[in-house]
């Protein structure tokens, strides 16, 4: 190979690997940028009595979001208990029990589907379920919807988790006269337990973030809120409500609560990433 | 001891020609007439019958793919949990035939280490030497470290890890993990200790280990070990199958097979002329 030839290459080598470069940036940057303009909108309006006061009634100015947020923790915690253990025990029934047949193929099938349904859609279907047989708007039906959500990305998630998995542990476990489902639920759930956890965290962290299915369920409240049967306010419904209404002290605040709810969603994206760690022993 | 001989195929090992059948006073487990295959294909065990001696160790040797894996991984019903794979004759532990039991408790009787080492990722050494007992349930903490000791004592591994019970299995080295192995197999007390390759994927030093405490174990303890290595199974073993495509060729105290095979196709083999 001679010299010139070898230069060319260099050069293109080069300017591949800065177009690869640049590209990888601009989604850095979107993301960077995304964030640094909503902190720079909402710090101003950021004060510790706009994180722990109620709303002023319409037309005062002040006033905060503590039962936003407050709100936001209750529906996406009860949304958790309920979609986490159900995403990841039939997760765990696909990967374990169900490989091939109709009744898993069924389960995957919907699973996926569900995924891709629009999520005001889960809302309407929340509120025919719940909301409408109750005939009151309910955290409780709001997490409904939330749980929804978040099922099918657990499910998938803990499916894929399990099966990467080795067969030799199960067998180890199966060889020493250990049933099952005990190899299933002590054995290599907690082998996959990383993996599962950090997908449970991001699942939740994505269902504090819609709005859409919260707007016919949980609704919105101004005030504390009355239990879990009762209508309640929640972050991204409030920056929501905020944001489209005429007033310009509401516009400051929904950039403020935008500032919030990007803070709590990069901590749990961070800590899934940190603390949840693939260790390099090969549990997953 | 007294089989039912109706399923006994041609290729018994009791055939007289050698007069080198194991005595079946001793005779602990006993295949008579296995066949097993896998999900749509014809059987790869064509009908093999052999006696495994108590408290001794018993190698099978025999080409890849003959069915040495298949077999002694029927012995614990391991087979059986892959989809599709099927089993039958008897194989008389104590003599009951282990494919009427319920495998769990078999397993608790026919213990299994494996070609590759596989301790618990999620386990310390401690867990994963007692998670045989804890997964079923045993709480007593005296216990359990009495077992967890005596075990890795039996396995030759206590001095190596007695000051890190607590830090994970999986960071111990290949040859370590594989005695970990073992001492996992051990804590369950069983009565067979069935070993598929346990030093394919080992060093020789880690071997020459792992093949003394063999030697220490086996006066307590039914051995049957899988192996490539024909050295090993004259090394170990009191007697050895020699099985080809299916079938067990002969089987018969070690020494005898290795220096006057009665089987054309045995000394083939062990002289290296095929395999
Ligand atoms: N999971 C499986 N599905 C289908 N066929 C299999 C499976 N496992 C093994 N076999 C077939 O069964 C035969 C015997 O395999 P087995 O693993 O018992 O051989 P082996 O004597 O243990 O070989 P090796 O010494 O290489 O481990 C082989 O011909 C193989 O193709
Ligand atoms: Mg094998």
């Amino acid at each position: 190979m001679n010299a010139s030839v070898y230069a060319r290459r260099r050069r293109v080598n080069a300017l591949m690997l800065a177009a690869t470069a640049a590209c990888a940036a601009v989604s850095a940057g979107v993301l960077l940028g995304i964030l640094g303009y909503i902190a720079w909108k909402g710090a101003s309006s950021l004060s510790w009595s706009f994180l722990t006061e109620l709303p002023k009634p319409v037309g005062e100015t002040g006033g905060g979001i503590a039962n936003s947020i407050l709100g936001s923790v209750k529906v996406v915690g009860l949304a958790g208990l309920m979609g986490i253990p159900v995403g990841v025990a039939s997760g765990v029934y696909l990967a374990e029990y169900g490989r091939t047949g109709r009744f898993a193929f069924c389960v995957r099938y919907a699973a996926d589907v569900m995924n891709g349904v629009p999520s005001i859609v889960i809302g309407l279907f929340a509120y025919a379920l719940v909301v409408m047989p109750m005939k009151r708007f309910s955290a409780l039906s709001g997490s409904v919807a939330l749980a929804l959500i978040m099922i099918p990305i657990i499910l998938r998630n803990t499916e894929e988790f399990v099966r990467l998995v080795p067969g030799t542990i199960r067998e180890a476990a199966l060889a020493l006269g250990v049933p099952r489902w005990k190899v299933a639920a002590f054995v290599v759930l907690p082998t996959a337990g990383r993996g599962i956890a950090t997908g449970a965290l991001l699942a939740l962290s994505r269902a504090a973030g819609e709005t859409a299915p919260l707007i016919f369920t949980a609704f919105g409240n101004r005030y504390w809120d009355q239990g879990l049967l009762g209508p309640i306010a929640t972050l991204p419904h409030t920056l929501y409500n905020y944001a489209i209404s005429p007033y310009a002290d509401w516009h400051q605040q929904a950039w403020a609560a935008a500032l919030i709810l990007m803070a709590f969603m990069l901590a749990v994206n961070v800590a899934a990433r940190v603390w949840l760690r693939p260790p390099s022993t090969g549990a997953l | 001891m007294n089989p039912t001989m109706d399923t006994e195929p041609p290729a018994a090992p009791a055939a007289p020609a050698s007069g080198t059948a194991a005595p079946a006073a001793e005779t602990i487990l006993s295949v008579r007439g296995l066949r097993a295959g896998y999900a749509g294909g014809a059987p790869v065990l064509k009908g093999v019958s052999m006696d495994v001696r108590a408290r001794a160790v018993t190698a099978i040797i025999g080409p890849s793919g003959c069915g040495k894996s298949t077999l002694i991984r029927c012995l614990n019903r391991l087979h059986e949990a892959l989809p599709g794979a099927f089993c039958d004759g008897e194989v008389l532990l104590g003599g009951r035939n282990v494919l009427d039991w319920d495998p769990v408790l078999l397993r608790r009787e026919v213990g299994m280490v494996f070609q590759r080492p596989n301790p618990f990722p999620t386990m310390s050494v401690f867990d994963n030497v007692a998670a045989g007992l804890t997964l079923n349930g045993e709480r007593d903490r005296v216990k359990l470290a009495e077992r967890v000791e005596t075990s890795l004592r039996r396995a030759a591994l206590w001095d190596e890890v007695k000051d890190k019970l607590r830090s994970p299995g999986v960071g111990l080295s290949g040859g370590q993990q594989q005695r970990l192995c073992i001492a996992r197999a051990l804590a369950v007390e069983p009565r067979v200790l069935l070993m598929d390759e346990p030093c394919s994927a080992l060093d020789p030093i880690a071997t020459a280990r792992i093949e003394e405490l063999l030697l220490e174990i086996k006066d307590q303890l039914t051995v049957v070990i899988v192996t490539h290595n024909m050295q090993q199974a004259a090394r170990v073993s009191a007697h050895t199958a020699f099985m080809l495509s299916g079938e067990l060729v002969e089987f018969g105290p070690t020494q005898g097979l290795f220096t006057k095979p009665s089987d054309k196709r045995t000394e083939d083999y062990i002289t290296g002329r095929f395999g």
